[in-house]
């Protein structure tokens, strides 16, 4: 691959949707110039085994992740609250991707 | 070629031809790309245009009737014998050109295919539905660059108007009629290639608008593929694509 032309171009986070019903889910990253580019991108790159029906790019830049600092603060309270919980339910058979 | 040939097979054939050369040509990019995800791109389009060969050569071959097969065809004719259109076979160039040749190519070939899908003959019919629907994500493509690089920097639009205009007087041959084909166009087996110009020019007019690139003259063309008389570039081409089955003859893995 001639030089870093790549490293000069956005990041975006590619979102496919395999299948109707089922959610978009995150597959990788690539570069592009823009979102029209990084769509054919996406679809050359992740979906030409037949691997999607939708496909969603957005900016890496545009995602605010948390922290793992704030790993106490955000996550560490629900540890004690079963209650919240809807283990009282049974998941009827026909019902997938639960 | 002889005069007795079937007119299903040079018309296969040709077709055939036009996108294995083509085929061969992106495929030079691939570990050759700007960047890995272009190069993914190129080599896909790539990929398409060798699987519309297999396709096109194989009926031809079926057409025929002598027992060639794919294979036989593709890598043991000459260049003489090929009857790839001139633009297929020139060389890659720089990106600029690839995609100038590329834009020619995709918005003849969507209108082109569009119409083959309502041939009289049902295998050239399911060959055309395949192929359009690849050409219309290839012209989305190439449109894209064009559009991209001619409004770019200083340096991209004079390379991309480099390409276009190096390219330019090969497009006339896209909508030249020899006798044989118009007569199968005639019984509604082939596509009328000079119906599709005013189609493929406002394309490409619009293309140019919004890439802010001018439309070459008119003032100099070259044909000759159909014919069998190329340019210079395509032995070396077949030199590289048919190196493995000349060194060795039937070879298979």
């Amino acid at each position: 691959m001639s030089r870093n032309q790549s490293q000069k171009l956005p990041l975006f986070e590619i979102f496919v949707r395999s299948k109707r019903g089922l959610d978009h889910k995150h597959v990788g990253s690539l570069h592009a110039e823009d979102h029209e580019m990084a769509l054919q991108h996406a679809r050359d790159v992740y979906t030409r085994r037949s691997e999607g029906v939708s496909i969603w790019v957005v900016k890496s830049s545009d995602i605010v992740a948390s922290q793992e600092g704030d790993e106490d603060a955000f996550y560490d309270p629900m540890d004690d609250k079963p209650y919240r919980h809807a283990t009282f339910y049974e998941v009827p058979d026909e019902v997938k991707h639960m | 070629m002889a005069a007795s040939t079937h007119p299903i097979f040079e018309y296969a054939l040709a077709l055939g031809d036009d996108a294995l050369v083509l085929g061969q040509r992106i495929a030079e990019w691939c570990s050759n790309g700007p960047y890995l995800e272009e190069d993914i791109a190129l080599s896909n389009v790539a990929l398409d245009y060798i699987g519309r060969a297999r396709m096109l050569l194989s009926y031809a071959g079926e057409a025929e009737g002598q027992g060639r097969n794919e294979d036989q065809l593709a890598f043991t004719r000459d260049c003489r014998d090929f009857r790839n259109l001139l633009i297929y076979e020139l060389p890659r160039g720089d990106f600029g050109f690839t995609m100038a040749r590329q834009l020619a190519v995709d918005a003849f070939e969507v209108p082109f295919f569009e119409a083959l899908t309502r041939s009289s003959d049902r295998t050239l019919a399911g060959i055309a539905g395949k192929a359009l629907k690849e050409s219309r994500y290839h012209l989305r493509h190439s449109s894209g660059w064009v559009i991209r690089l001619g409004a770019g920097t200083d340096e991209s639009h004079r390379r991309m108007q480099d390409g276009l205009d190096q390219v330019w007087g090969y497009t006339p041959e896209l909508f030249q009629m020899d006798a044989a084909e118009a007569a199968l166009a005639e019984s509604g087996v082939a596509v009328d290639r000079a119906e599709l110009r005013q189609q493929w020019e406002s394309t490409l007019d619009e293309v140019l608008k919004q890439a802010t690139l001018g439309r070459p003259a008119d003032d100099w063309q070259i044909d000759g593929g159909r014919r069998g008389v190329h340019t210079e570039h395509l032995g070396h081409l077949l030199s590289e694509l048919q190196f493995m089955q000349r060194a060795y003859p039937g070879l298979e893995w």
